[in-house]
Protein backbone atom coordinates (compact mmCIF):
# COMPACT_ATOMS: atom_id res chain seq x y z
CA UNK A 1 0.00 0.00 0.00
CA UNK A 2 1.32 3.60 -1.01
CA UNK A 3 -0.17 6.80 0.41
CA UNK A 4 0.10 10.31 0.14
CA UNK A 5 -1.00 12.67 2.79
CA UNK A 6 -2.28 16.39 1.80
CA UNK A 7 -3.35 18.69 5.03
CA UNK A 8 -5.78 20.90 4.16
CA UNK A 9 -3.14 24.08 5.42
CA UNK A 10 -0.98 23.02 2.73
CA UNK A 11 -3.19 23.33 0.00
CA UNK A 12 -2.15 26.41 -2.98
CA UNK A 13 -4.07 29.57 -2.36
CA UNK A 14 -5.40 32.20 -4.82
CA UNK A 15 -7.59 35.20 -3.25
CA UNK A 16 -8.97 37.41 -6.89
CA UNK A 17 -11.31 39.23 -5.00
CA UNK A 18 -14.42 37.53 -6.10
CA UNK A 19 -13.14 34.16 -5.66
CA UNK A 20 -10.94 32.66 -3.03
CA UNK A 21 -9.97 29.04 -3.86
CA UNK A 22 -7.62 26.48 -2.38
CA UNK A 23 -6.11 24.21 -4.50
CA UNK A 24 -5.07 20.50 -3.25
CA UNK A 25 -3.17 19.92 -6.63
CA UNK A 26 -1.19 22.95 -8.89
CA UNK A 27 -3.42 24.88 -11.09
CA UNK A 28 -2.88 28.21 -12.44
CA UNK A 29 -0.36 30.37 -10.91
CA UNK A 30 0.26 27.55 -8.68
CA UNK A 31 2.43 24.97 -9.27
CA UNK A 32 4.18 22.73 -7.01
CA UNK A 33 6.22 19.84 -8.96
CA UNK A 34 5.34 17.43 -5.83
CA UNK A 35 1.36 18.18 -6.36
CA UNK A 36 0.56 18.03 -9.54
CA UNK A 37 -2.03 15.09 -10.07
CA UNK A 38 -3.05 12.21 -7.82
CA UNK A 39 -3.92 9.53 -10.90
CA UNK A 40 -6.14 10.49 -13.21
CA UNK A 41 -7.16 12.98 -10.46
CA UNK A 42 -6.03 16.58 -11.77
CA UNK A 43 -7.45 18.91 -10.10
CA UNK A 44 -9.34 19.24 -6.95
CA UNK A 45 -10.40 22.95 -5.84
CA UNK A 46 -12.15 24.68 -3.32
CA UNK A 47 -13.78 27.72 -4.54
CA UNK A 48 -15.99 30.04 -2.78
CA UNK A 49 -17.00 32.93 -5.04
CA UNK A 50 -18.62 36.09 -4.03
CA UNK A 51 -22.77 36.71 -4.48
CA UNK A 52 -23.40 37.56 -8.32
CA UNK A 53 -19.84 37.01 -9.26
CA UNK A 54 -18.33 34.24 -11.21
CA UNK A 55 -16.54 32.43 -14.36
CA UNK A 56 -17.49 34.23 -17.72
CA UNK A 57 -17.86 32.24 -20.65
CA UNK A 58 -14.87 30.80 -21.61
CA UNK A 59 -13.58 27.32 -23.12
CA UNK A 60 -12.62 23.77 -22.13
CA UNK A 61 -11.33 20.63 -24.48
CA UNK A 62 -10.52 17.54 -23.13
CA UNK A 63 -11.28 17.28 -18.89
CA UNK A 64 -13.81 15.58 -17.27
CA UNK A 65 -14.77 18.89 -14.96
CA UNK A 66 -17.26 17.94 -11.79
CA UNK A 67 -18.46 20.23 -10.05
CA UNK A 68 -19.75 19.87 -5.81
CA UNK A 69 -21.93 22.73 -4.79
CA UNK A 70 -21.53 22.18 -0.92
CA UNK A 71 -23.12 25.80 -0.24
CA UNK A 72 -25.58 28.46 -2.18
CA UNK A 73 -26.07 27.95 -5.78
CA UNK A 74 -24.07 27.93 -9.16
CA UNK A 75 -26.00 28.65 -12.53
CA UNK A 76 -24.28 27.41 -14.80
CA UNK A 77 -24.80 28.05 -18.93
CA UNK A 78 -22.70 26.68 -21.77
CA UNK A 79 -22.11 26.53 -25.57
CA UNK A 80 -24.31 22.91 -25.87
CA UNK A 81 -27.69 25.15 -24.77
CA UNK A 82 -27.53 24.44 -21.67
CA UNK A 83 -28.47 26.36 -18.76
CA UNK A 84 -29.17 25.51 -14.97
CA UNK A 85 -28.83 25.79 -11.31
CA UNK A 86 -26.79 23.59 -9.26
CA UNK A 87 -27.28 23.30 -5.44
CA UNK A 88 -26.37 21.31 -2.71
CA UNK A 89 -27.11 17.74 -3.13
CA UNK A 90 -26.42 18.43 -7.00
CA UNK A 91 -23.68 16.93 -8.43
CA UNK A 92 -22.40 18.46 -11.96
CA UNK A 93 -20.39 17.06 -14.88
CA UNK A 94 -18.94 19.11 -17.89
CA UNK A 95 -17.09 16.32 -20.44
CA UNK A 96 -15.66 19.03 -22.62
CA UNK A 97 -14.47 16.57 -25.00
CA UNK A 98 -13.83 18.46 -28.39
CA UNK A 99 -14.18 21.63 -27.03
CA UNK A 100 -17.29 23.60 -25.07
CA UNK A 101 -17.79 27.16 -23.74
CA UNK A 102 -19.14 27.33 -20.50
CA UNK A 103 -20.07 30.64 -17.64
CA UNK A 104 -20.47 29.53 -13.28
CA UNK A 105 -22.16 32.22 -11.88
CA UNK A 106 -23.09 32.51 -8.14
CA UNK A 107 -26.88 32.72 -8.71
CA UNK A 108 -27.36 34.78 -5.38
CA UNK A 109 -26.53 38.25 -5.08
CA UNK A 110 -26.71 37.70 -1.29
CA UNK A 111 -24.32 35.23 -0.41
CA UNK A 112 -21.71 33.16 -0.91
CA UNK A 113 -21.43 29.95 -2.86
CA UNK A 114 -18.87 27.73 -2.17
CA UNK A 115 -17.97 24.18 -4.52
CA UNK A 116 -15.70 21.58 -5.28
CA UNK A 117 -14.14 22.19 -8.91
CA UNK A 118 -12.90 18.32 -9.57
CA UNK A 119 -10.77 17.59 -13.11
CA UNK A 120 -9.82 14.21 -13.81
CA UNK A 121 -7.97 13.31 -17.06
CA UNK A 122 -10.85 12.20 -19.73
CA UNK A 123 -10.52 8.43 -20.58
CA UNK A 124 -10.80 9.07 -24.24
CA UNK A 125 -9.72 12.40 -25.46
CA UNK A 126 -11.94 14.35 -28.30
CA UNK A 127 -15.28 12.98 -27.84
CA UNK A 128 -18.55 15.27 -28.23
CA UNK A 129 -19.07 16.94 -25.51
CA UNK A 130 -21.78 16.47 -22.83
CA UNK A 131 -23.52 17.77 -19.75
CA UNK A 132 -24.71 16.33 -16.78
CA UNK A 133 -26.35 16.40 -13.66
CA UNK A 134 -28.17 14.87 -11.12
CA UNK A 135 -29.44 15.38 -7.50
CA UNK A 136 -28.64 13.02 -4.95
CA UNK A 137 -30.96 12.36 -1.31
CA UNK A 138 -28.51 13.11 1.16
CA UNK A 139 -30.28 10.60 3.65
CA UNK A 140 -29.29 8.07 1.05
CA UNK A 141 -25.58 8.60 2.54
CA UNK A 142 -25.82 8.55 6.13
CA UNK A 143 -23.15 6.10 7.25
CA UNK A 144 -22.78 4.82 3.85
CA UNK A 145 -21.28 5.34 0.44
CA UNK A 146 -23.34 6.73 -2.13
CA UNK A 147 -21.93 6.53 -5.57
CA UNK A 148 -22.40 9.94 -7.28
CA UNK A 149 -20.14 9.92 -10.50
CA UNK A 150 -19.67 6.07 -12.42
CA UNK A 151 -18.18 5.23 -15.55
CA UNK A 152 -21.23 3.11 -16.35
CA UNK A 153 -24.00 5.11 -18.27
CA UNK A 154 -27.42 4.74 -17.26
CA UNK A 155 -26.44 3.73 -13.36
CA UNK A 156 -25.52 5.40 -10.38
CA UNK A 157 -24.29 8.67 -10.59
CA UNK A 158 -23.21 10.91 -13.34
CA UNK A 159 -21.65 9.07 -16.25
CA UNK A 160 -18.29 9.98 -16.30
CA UNK A 161 -15.54 9.29 -19.38
CA UNK A 162 -13.29 7.51 -17.08
CA UNK A 163 -13.38 4.45 -15.14
CA UNK A 164 -13.43 6.98 -12.04
CA UNK A 165 -16.59 6.30 -9.33
CA UNK A 166 -17.10 9.25 -6.89
CA UNK A 167 -18.66 8.56 -3.83
CA UNK A 168 -20.33 10.87 -1.15
CA UNK A 169 -20.52 9.73 2.75
CA UNK A 170 -22.42 11.24 5.82
CA UNK A 171 -20.53 8.96 8.78
CA UNK A 172 -21.26 9.33 12.30
CA UNK A 173 -19.26 9.33 15.02
CA UNK A 174 -17.64 6.01 15.55
CA UNK A 175 -18.61 4.29 12.17
CA UNK A 176 -16.62 2.43 10.30
CA UNK A 177 -16.64 1.19 7.32
CA UNK A 178 -14.57 -0.41 4.42
CA UNK A 179 -14.44 0.93 0.54
CA UNK A 180 -13.38 -1.89 -2.04
CA UNK A 181 -12.19 -0.79 -5.02
CA UNK A 182 -14.12 -0.91 -8.38
CA UNK A 183 -11.13 -1.29 -10.41
CA UNK A 184 -7.67 -3.39 -9.67
CA UNK A 185 -4.99 -0.73 -10.54
CA UNK A 186 -6.98 2.50 -8.86
CA UNK A 187 -6.26 4.25 -6.28
CA UNK A 188 -8.55 6.62 -3.88
CA UNK A 189 -8.39 9.97 -3.10
CA UNK A 190 -10.06 10.80 0.39
CA UNK A 191 -11.23 14.43 0.60
CA UNK A 192 -12.64 15.50 3.96
CA UNK A 193 -15.41 17.91 3.48
CA UNK A 194 -16.46 18.14 7.41
CA UNK A 195 -15.56 16.24 10.95
CA UNK A 196 -12.26 14.07 11.17
CA UNK A 197 -11.79 10.53 10.20
CA UNK A 198 -9.28 7.84 10.59
CA UNK A 199 -8.45 6.13 6.64
CA UNK A 200 -5.87 3.47 7.23
CA UNK A 201 -4.45 4.74 10.95
CA UNK A 202 -4.08 8.27 9.28
CA UNK A 203 -6.21 11.00 11.15
CA UNK A 204 -7.77 13.38 8.78
CA UNK A 205 -9.61 16.70 9.72
CA UNK A 206 -11.47 19.07 7.73
CA UNK A 207 -10.43 20.10 4.25
CA UNK A 208 -7.52 17.04 4.85
CA UNK A 209 -6.75 15.07 1.40
CA UNK A 210 -5.32 11.58 0.88
CA UNK A 211 -4.28 9.42 -1.78
CA UNK A 212 -4.02 5.52 -1.25
CA UNK A 213 -3.25 3.00 -3.86
CA UNK A 214 -1.35 -0.58 -4.77
CA UNK A 215 -4.43 -1.98 -2.47
CA UNK A 216 -7.45 -3.00 -2.91
CA UNK A 217 -10.35 -1.75 -0.18
CA UNK A 218 -9.44 0.59 2.51
CA UNK A 219 -10.89 1.26 6.08
CA UNK A 220 -12.60 4.10 7.03
CA UNK A 221 -13.44 5.55 10.68
CA UNK A 222 -15.31 8.90 11.48
CA UNK A 223 -14.00 9.77 14.81
CA UNK A 224 -16.54 12.33 14.90
CA UNK A 225 -19.50 12.89 12.50
CA UNK A 226 -18.25 13.55 9.58
CA UNK A 227 -18.44 13.63 5.52
CA UNK A 228 -16.08 12.53 3.17
CA UNK A 229 -15.93 12.48 -0.78
CA UNK A 230 -13.67 9.34 -1.57
CA UNK A 231 -12.57 9.53 -5.64
CA UNK A 232 -11.50 6.35 -7.29
CA UNK A 233 -9.40 7.37 -10.26
CA UNK A 234 -6.67 5.05 -12.18
CA UNK A 235 -3.20 5.82 -11.60
CA UNK A 236 -2.09 5.30 -14.96
CA UNK B 1 15.53 33.76 -21.36
CA UNK B 2 12.24 33.77 -23.77
CA UNK B 3 10.71 30.71 -24.41
CA UNK B 4 9.43 29.94 -27.97
CA UNK B 5 6.39 27.60 -28.06
CA UNK B 6 4.40 25.92 -31.02
CA UNK B 7 0.75 25.47 -30.19
CA UNK B 8 -1.16 22.81 -32.67
CA UNK B 9 -4.51 22.59 -32.28
CA UNK B 10 -8.27 22.43 -34.16
CA UNK B 11 -10.47 24.81 -32.67
CA UNK B 12 -10.24 28.61 -33.67
CA UNK B 13 -11.67 30.09 -30.02
CA UNK B 14 -9.53 27.61 -28.18
CA UNK B 15 -6.39 28.07 -29.98
CA UNK B 16 -6.79 32.07 -29.52
CA UNK B 17 -7.80 32.16 -26.04
CA UNK B 18 -4.23 29.77 -25.48
CA UNK B 19 -1.85 32.33 -27.89
CA UNK B 20 -3.03 35.31 -25.68
CA UNK B 21 -2.78 33.09 -22.42
CA UNK B 22 0.87 32.41 -23.49
CA UNK B 23 1.76 35.54 -25.06
CA UNK B 24 0.48 37.48 -21.79
CA UNK B 25 3.22 35.82 -19.69
CA UNK B 26 6.66 37.69 -19.79
CA UNK B 27 9.45 35.92 -21.28
CA UNK B 28 6.70 33.44 -23.21
CA UNK B 29 6.16 33.66 -26.47
CA UNK B 30 3.55 31.43 -28.66
CA UNK B 31 2.37 31.25 -32.01
CA UNK B 32 -0.50 28.37 -33.59
CA UNK B 33 -1.03 26.16 -36.49
CA UNK B 34 -4.83 24.67 -36.84
CA UNK B 35 -3.46 22.73 -39.24
CA UNK B 36 0.11 19.90 -39.83
CA UNK B 37 1.12 21.81 -42.94
CA UNK B 38 1.27 25.35 -41.37
CA UNK B 39 2.95 23.78 -37.81
CA UNK B 40 5.64 21.52 -39.70
CA UNK B 41 6.15 25.30 -41.96
CA UNK B 42 6.40 27.24 -38.91
CA UNK B 43 8.69 24.76 -36.94
CA UNK B 44 11.13 24.62 -40.36
CA UNK B 45 11.02 28.55 -40.33
CA UNK B 46 11.58 29.44 -36.52
CA UNK B 47 13.20 27.46 -32.88
CA UNK B 48 11.03 26.44 -31.03
CA UNK B 49 11.97 25.04 -27.20
CA UNK B 50 8.36 23.27 -26.84
CA UNK B 51 5.41 22.01 -29.01
CA UNK B 52 2.13 21.98 -26.90
CA UNK B 53 -0.79 19.50 -28.61
CA UNK B 54 -4.28 20.84 -28.19
CA UNK B 55 -7.08 19.17 -28.50
CA UNK B 56 -8.25 17.51 -31.71
CA UNK B 57 -5.26 16.20 -33.17
CA UNK B 58 -5.34 12.76 -34.02
CA UNK B 59 -3.18 10.30 -32.65
CA UNK B 60 -1.83 9.70 -36.58
CA UNK B 61 -0.75 14.17 -36.79
CA UNK B 62 0.41 13.57 -33.44
CA UNK B 63 3.14 10.72 -34.47
CA UNK B 64 4.13 12.26 -38.00
CA UNK B 65 4.51 15.98 -36.13
CA UNK B 66 6.20 14.10 -33.34
CA UNK B 67 8.57 12.05 -35.99
CA UNK B 68 9.15 15.33 -37.94
CA UNK B 69 9.69 17.46 -35.00
CA UNK B 70 12.53 15.52 -32.92
CA UNK B 71 14.54 14.45 -36.62
CA UNK B 72 15.30 18.09 -36.97
CA UNK B 73 15.58 18.72 -33.18
CA UNK B 74 16.13 16.14 -31.01
CA UNK B 75 15.63 18.10 -27.61
CA UNK B 76 12.15 19.45 -28.25
CA UNK B 77 9.48 19.01 -25.96
CA UNK B 78 6.27 17.93 -27.20
CA UNK B 79 3.27 18.06 -24.58
CA UNK B 80 -0.09 17.22 -24.53
CA UNK B 81 -2.73 20.12 -23.11
CA UNK B 82 -5.65 19.46 -21.82
CA UNK B 83 -8.67 21.23 -20.37
CA UNK B 84 -8.16 23.84 -23.00
CA UNK B 85 -7.84 27.13 -21.17
CA UNK B 86 -5.73 28.62 -18.11
CA UNK B 87 -6.46 25.85 -15.46
CA UNK B 88 -3.66 23.85 -16.21
CA UNK B 89 -1.68 25.63 -19.45
CA UNK B 90 0.93 27.44 -17.00
CA UNK B 91 1.72 24.13 -15.50
CA UNK B 92 2.21 22.11 -18.33
CA UNK B 93 4.45 24.90 -19.74
CA UNK B 94 6.51 25.15 -16.25
CA UNK B 95 6.66 20.91 -16.20
CA UNK B 96 7.77 21.59 -19.75
CA UNK B 97 10.40 23.30 -18.77
CA UNK B 98 11.63 21.88 -15.38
Amino acid sequence: MQTIIHRANTRGHANHGWLDSNHTFSFAHYYDSTRVHFGMLRVLNDDVVDGGKGFAKHPHDNMEIISIPLSGDLEHKDSMGNTAVIKQNDIQILSAGTGIYHSEYNKNNDKKVNFLQIWVFPKVRDIKPRYDQKTFKPEDRVNKLQVVVSPSEGSEGVWINQDAWFSLGNLKKDFQTEYSFNLKGNGVYVFVLDGEVTIQDRKLTKRDGMGVWDIDSIGIKADADAQVLLMEVPMN
Amino acid sequence: MQVNILVIGRHTEIMEVILRLINGEPNWQAVGALADDKAIALFNEQLFDIVLIGGGVKDESVATLTNRFKAKNPLIKIIKHYGGGSGLLFNEIQDALS
